[in-house]
């Protein structure tokens, strides 16, 4: 039965994978085949992920091992409470996203529903990988298939926001390269358990190449997750792309986040010897930059979607200082913060597609949204605009405001009260501000020109799909206990990180006879 | 003038060049120095095998050793992971000039921006 377990472990990297061929194949027979067998795929995603975080609860790390090579030589992947809990979230994200898009924006151009998959592929894997160059392919799958998510439905501005996207990226893998170069120059293996044993190992002369190493690591990690003064592409990437790929996008910063705590735990962690801590001073001012300046870029956004894309940023500051406490409460809070937030933003991207309009993608005629659609809609975008923005800013009772006043607890339990009480409070006040601001000139200012366009009528399943996120929210909120036990749990597992090592070294009885750790 | 001295002349030229001229502002140079920065990068990590001489990557009855395949196989991975993203950005600036008549890297270029955005979208 363990057996069987640990096989299933490879499902959620497995399915997107077969499923992302067979759409490429099919789609000559048209779309509605493609969004048949997407939607299959993706529930069976969902349902992969729910029995793998059931059966991650126990607390066990399990190993899969790929083409059965032995541990240090092959790669593996590994599912500890951490990687069950991204999957999860990603499975729910993905599956509402799907919904968001089918009908209206996966008919925008080609090929959507297979580069959907293909996302859902490098993100899955990315999660589960404990192998650090094979962190860096499926970093590389989710990005070519980000690329082509980024970019679908064409325009002139999408275009070259696409450009500068794909430009920056290639320059984090090449740092990326460079790091993993490094890092396998000094300790000789790329497999992450093993990098642990060997980074204690460490000989004193090696010592400040495998912490340059270490340090580029971090910037790679730095340029996905958003941090301060790697941010820039975001804004513009998030702000021009089609609302489905923006909300699936919300997921992608923390695929940055997870690889910092996974890797600067794990490898870099408190045991690792001369190495412990080496990206821990960097954490903590560069995360209270990102909120600083994310939040003014609320304030100065002109465009809903932009002021959505610096409110992500915002919360990947917050979420950065949560990770740069480095404690099991921080690192709990950050978990609890991460989900919330990754429902949050793709509710706030989803909305602020249906509020512009841009279903069509024409440009519209009309100065203000207000005579665009209907009454009742428009007081339904007003609604879930004002629960999305609450929970953005971290005001009660939505799980956004649990989430802060984890960190804030955080903040003071481990004694950087000082720093942490005044960003998070000081930029929440400013947040209000600008969401309230928008709400107002979105939803309350008079329209001063009459429609000259006919629109299409709001599709129901975007607003369903919001809804959702909204309602996951709230269950986050009432069911805040349990999940934060687990987030404990999950903390807890990650500052321990013998188990992780062990895990991995005795997933095949003779390859602990081979390698001595 | 050793090989390493060399070699590592080589990897920091190719890496200053790219880096040089992802920072120009137009399409072109910039996939130009992102070509550069994937030249100074694959010989990096095949340097970071160490150097063996004569020695086969394979297994083979008459080696008397051998040199370490692993960054090999990482330098095969990394330009065929380049080469796909070099093929995508060449034909997305193309694509690019060809819908906007510029190749400036830059957003935001003037009026026909902030036109749009009147026209299009609520200012907050």
């Amino acid at each position: 039965m363990s057996a069987a377990m640990n096989q299933s472990m490879v499902l959620p990297v497995a399915i997107p994978a077969m499923t992302a061929a067979i759409l490429v194949l099919v789609s000559r027979y048209g779309l509605g085949i493609q969004r048949l067998v997407s939607v299959v795929a993706t529930a069976s995603q969902l349902l992969a992920a729910i029995w793998l975080y059931s059966i991650a609860s126990d607390g066990e790390t399990r190993v899969y091992l790929l083409g059965y090579w032995p541990p240090p030589f092959g790669i593996v992947l590994v599912l500890d409470r951490l990687a069950a809990t991204m999957l999860l979230l990603t499975g729910v994200l993905a599956s509402c996203v799907l919904g968001s898009a089918l009908g209206t924006w996966d008919q925008r151009g080609r090929h959507f529903h297979a580069l959907f998959q293909f996302q859902l592929l490098g993100i899955n894997g990315a999660f589960l990988t404990g192998d650090i160059f094979n962190l860096f392919v499926f970093f590389e799958v989710l990005l070519i298939a980000s690329y082509g998510l980024m970019l679908h439905g064409g325009g002139p501005r999408r275009l070259k926001a696409g450009f500068q996207y794909v430009a920056i990226n290639l320059v984090g893998s090449t740092v990326f390269l460079f790091a993993v170069g490094t890092i396998y120059a000094v300790t000789g293996t790329l497999n992450m358990a093993d990098l642990a044993v060997k980074v204690r190992q460490v000989a004193a002369g090696n010592e400040a190449l495998l912490a340059a190493g270490a340090l580029m690591l971090l910037t790679v990690f730095a340029i996905k997750s958003a941090m301060v003064p790697l941010h820039w592409w975001l804004p513009p990437t998030y702000g021009s792309t089609s609302p489905p790929a923006a909300a699936l996008f919300a997921i992608m910063t923390k695929v940055g986040a997870y690889s910092i705590i996974r890797v600067y735990t794990l490898i870099f962690g408190a045991e690792a010897g001369p190495m412990a801590g080496v990206a821990l001073p960097w954490i903590m001012p560069v995360a209270v930059l990102t909120l600083v300046l994310g939040t003014f870029g609320v304030l100065a956004s002109r465009r809903l979607a932009d002021l959505v894309a610096y409110s992500v940023v915002a919360s990947m500051g917050t979420l950065l200082i949560a990770i740069g406490l480095n404690s099991a409460g921080g690192l709990a809070a950050a978990l609890y913060y991460a989900v919330q937030s990754t429902f949050t933003s793709a509710g706030l991207f989803l909305l602020a597609g249906l509020i512009v309009g841009r279903e069509d993608d024409r440009p519209a005629v009309v100065e203000t949204p207000a005579e665009a659609q209907s009454t009742g809609i428009m007081m339904a975008l007003a609604a879930l605009f004002f629960l999305l923005a609450i929970a953005m800013v971290g005001m009660p009772p939505l799980a956004g405001f649990i989430g802060k006043l984890l960190i804030l607890d955080a903040g003071r339990a481990g004694g950087q009260i000082g720093i942490v009480w005044p960003a998070v409070l000081i930029t929440s006040l400013l947040l209000i501000l600008g969401f309230a601001r928008a709400g107002i000139r979105i939803f309350w200012v008079a329209p001063e020109r009459v429609l000259d366009d006919a629109r299409p009528t709001t599709r129901i399943l975007p607003i369903a799909a919001i809804v959702a996120m909204i309602a996951a929210m709230a269950a986050l909120t009432v069911f805040a206990r349990p999940v934060m036990s687990d987030m404990t749990s999950a903390a807890q597992q990650l500052l321990a990180p013998q188990g992780y090592i062990d895990a991995v070294f005795n997933s095949m009885p003779r390859a602990a006879a081979m390698v001595t750790p | 003038m050793s090989m390493e001295f060399l070699l590592a002349t080589a990897i920091g030229a190719m890496a200053a060049v790219g880096i040089y001229l992802i920072l120009l502002r137009r399409t072109f140079p910039v996939v130009i120095g992102l070509s550069f920065l994937s030249y100074a990068v694959n010989v990096f990590l095949f340097a970071m095998g160490r150097l063996a001489i004569d020695l086969p990557p394979i297994v083979s009855k008459t080696a008397a050793g051998y040199t370490d395949p692993l960054p090999q196989a990482l330098v095969l991975t990394a330009i065929v992971i380049t080469f796909g993203m070099t093929a995508l950005i060449v034909v997305l600036s193309l694509r690019s000039f060809l819908e906007t008549g510029s190749d400036d890297v830059t957003l935001n270029t003037g009026s026909e921006d902030v036109a749009s955005a009147r026209r299009e979208e609520p200012r907050l």
